[in-house]
């Protein structure tokens, strides 16, 4: 891609001063400004919240075992449930893939040496640290149970958990996301390498850049909206509380304005995700590169006038209900683009099937799936059926799980050689992509099925006659446990044991591959010029070799 | 690029603005509170709202326009700053197509009107 491609030749990483040894301790990890360190930084700190979260969920699935609860209180359930959502949706998948690779790669993609404010990165992640300290804190004092939505009233005139603390976290967390939004937005437009116009860039760096975007228009809503109901709480003013003045369901447009975008912060960044490793492993151009980068700002911009589209049988106009159900349907156009790109990029390409690629062919599938059923739930008379049953639960599931989860999966596998300088076992991750697909499906199909036979969500029993499906999925969720497992012991084991994987172990085209696995700190010795597009893989009369 | 000290000189062009423009600028957002108190103790009827927002939009222009500098911004910030509000837009509009349109009907009023005429059109085959 740059002419410091052609005189690059493999050093081993423990004789040249990379971004990890070049300097040690404790103190040269919490002051970095490296944009690599902080990286990792919030990879430690949300794999450690998706520890906290799963710990819940295996815990909500051991209970539904049996019809009347197996295991705890329905007390105790609401606050599993709870804890599951807001910890994953919050403190993992919204951080997920932008504040851990997309911090990484950014500024290696864009041919820049860190990115545009790097104090402010590492603040972030102190800010970030902050709201998760707060939110488990509020876990271990009594817990929440107002589900992730802490719809009114049960989280101002009914609550009686510690639903201002974790409220407190979202608020203190959402501040490190808008400044690494803030961050990227500026980065991606100052910091280019020379030659690097818009249309050269990876399509990841189109994602991330409409990520940010609802970063910075987006969270300051939920920020706000909290503030309110903590406002309401504390000092009785009418905003929410109808005996007050106020109107419950502005909660809800309020909370749904930021939520809703919010699943495009999750899936956006897997979708960019995806774009990378598809030609990379397809050794061939994407198709459509242009469609694929607007997509992504479609998908942003649409993603802000569907939010009613939560709120159909809640009391809302029937009136907003049809101009919602409309716009709903709207983001189906965007997402179909790139999932027909994707595909049409696998034809006549050489493909291959190392694990990233096995991440990348069940996020498709998936994200399709999850798509779909979507617009069951965009329709409003189906909606009346299945809102509030495991049909939701099921859907939103296969975009977060088997979309946004898998993305980051097969992100961290395709990149973990760059980041680390080393190799993981390709047979053990192969495996666990697969024990991850199997598991993911027996967990949340049946529950497509519950939920159309009418099983509501967020309840600790349920009668008799949906008791096999729903061991059918416990069984899969401890599938699913297992395979989630077995990645976190080869990639630590791979640390110290794996073998060197030299600057480009899956010979991809993109200025990250050009430089030394581990990057040196400064990134580029010389400021790289980019002199082609993307994903410019080599053909032989139209077919990819 | 910021790393190129030599192209920081065309680069970084930014405005200096003299103090008194920010002293200024405050006591006018200091006299703007003072005027909202004030308001608050005036029952104004249907006004008090309108009155209080005015008051508050022009002391949000001061900020965005003076202390946020977007007063001698061109181009990129000033595209921001309208996305800004253009957002804040959708969010108010989007929800008062909800809250304005509780009261109406499942079938609007010109609907009903002709329905008795449409009922009968079988008649005619
Ligand atoms: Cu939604």
């Amino acid at each position: 891609m740059s002419t410091a491609t052609a005189d690059i030749h493999e050093v081993p990483a423990e004789s040249r001063v990379h971004y990890l040894n070049a300097r040690y301790g404790i103190k040269s990890w919490l002051l970095t400004l490296d944009h690599k360190r902080i990286g990792l930084l919030y990879l430690g700190t949300i794999t450690f919240m998706f520890l906290i979260g799963g710990i819940a969920a295996t815990l909500m699935r051991l209970n539904l075992i049996e019809p009347q609860g197996a295991l705890v209180e329905p007390e105790t359930y609401n606050k599993l449930f709870s804890t599951h959502g807001i910890v994953m949706v919050f403190f993992f998948l919204v951080p997920s893939i932008p504040a851990t690779l997309g911090n990484f790669l950014i500024p290696l993609m864009i041919g820049a040496r860190d990115v545009a404010f790097p104090k402010l990165n590492l603040m972030s992640w102190y800010i970030f640290v902050t709201g998760c300290c707060c939110m488990l804190y509020a876990v271990m004092t009594g817990g929440v149970d107002t589900g992730w939505t802490f719809y009114t009233p049960y989280s101002s005139t009914y609550a009686h958990t510690s639903v201002l603390l974790a409220a407190l976290g979202i608020f203190i967390a959402g501040f490190s996301s808008i400044l690494t939004g803030l961050n990227f937005i500026v980065t991606i437009h100052k910091m280019r390498a020379p030659g690097m116009t818009w249309f050269r860039l990876p399509l990841f760096i189109w994602s991330m850049y409409a990520t940010s975007m609802i970063f910075v228009l987006g969270t300051p809503v939920i920020a706000v909206t909290l503030l309110l109901l903590g406002l309401e709480r504390i000092l009785h003013v009418g905003i929410f509380d109808p005996a007050l003045g106020g109107d419950p369901l502005l909660f809800q447009h309020l909370f749904w304005f930021y939520s809703h975008p919010a699943v495009y912060i999750m899936i956006l960044p897997g979708m960019g995700v995806v774009s990378e490793l598809i030609p990379a492993f397809s050794r061939k151009r994407i198709f459509g590169y242009s469609f694929v980068a607007f997509s992504s700002l479609a998908i942003a911009v649409i993603s802000f006038v569907v939010w009613g589209h939560h709120m159909f049988v809640t009391g809302q106009s029937v009136y907003a209900g049809l101009v919602f159900s409309v716009l709903s349907f709207l983001v189906a156009i965007p997402s179909a683009i790139k999932v027909f790109n994707w595909t049409a990029t696998l034809y006549k390409g050489s493909i291959s099937y190392q694990a990233p690629m096995l991440y990348a062919l069940g996020f498709i599938g998936l994200f399709t799936m999850g798509g779909l059923t979507g617009l069951f739930l965009a329709s409003l008379a189906t909606d009346v059926h299945l809102n509030g049953t495991y049909f939701i639960v099921a859907h939103f599931h296969y975009i977060m799980v088997g979309g946004a989860v898998m993305a980051y999966l097969g992100g961290i596998h395709y990149w973990w050689p760059k980041i680390t300088g080393r190799l993981y076992p390709d047979l053990w991750a192969r495996f666990s992509a697969l024990v991850i697909f199997v598991g993911f499906n027996l967990t949340f199909f049946p529950q497509f099925v519950l939920g159309y036979l009418g099983m509501p969500r967020r309840y600790a029993m349920y009668p008799a006659e949906f008791q096999s499906l729903n061991v059918l999925s416990s069984a899969g969720a401890s599938v699913l446990a297992v395979g989630y497992v077995i990645p976190l012991v080869y990639l630590i084991w791979s640390l110290k044991y794996g073998p060197p994987a030299g600057p480009n172990p899956w010979k991809a085209k993109g200025l990250e591959w050009t430089i030394q696995s581990p990057p040196p700190t400064e990134n580029f010795e010389e400021t790289p010029i980019v002199t082609e597009e993307a994903y410019n893989y080599p053909t032989v009369g139209g077919v990819s070799v | 690029m910021s790393e190129h000290p030599g192209h920081s000189a065309h680069t970084l062009h930014e405005h200096i603005v003299p103090v008194s423009t920010y002293v200024a600028v405050f006591i006018a957002l200091m006299f703007g509170t003072a005027l909202t108190t004030w308001v608050a103790y005036h029952n104004l009827g249907r006004w008090n709202s309108v009155v209080a927002l005015i008051i508050a939009v022009a002391k949000m222009l001061l900020v965005v326009l003076f202390f946020m500098h977007v007063k001698y911004n061109k181009g990129l910030s000033r595209i921001v700053i309208v996305g800004g509000f253009f957002w804040l837009g959708i969010m108010i509009t989007l929800s008062l197509s909800d809250e304005l349109t509780r009261r109406w009907e499942i079938n609007p009023a010109p609907f009903n009107m002709i329905l008795p005429y449409i009922s009968h059109l079988h008649l005619l085959f």
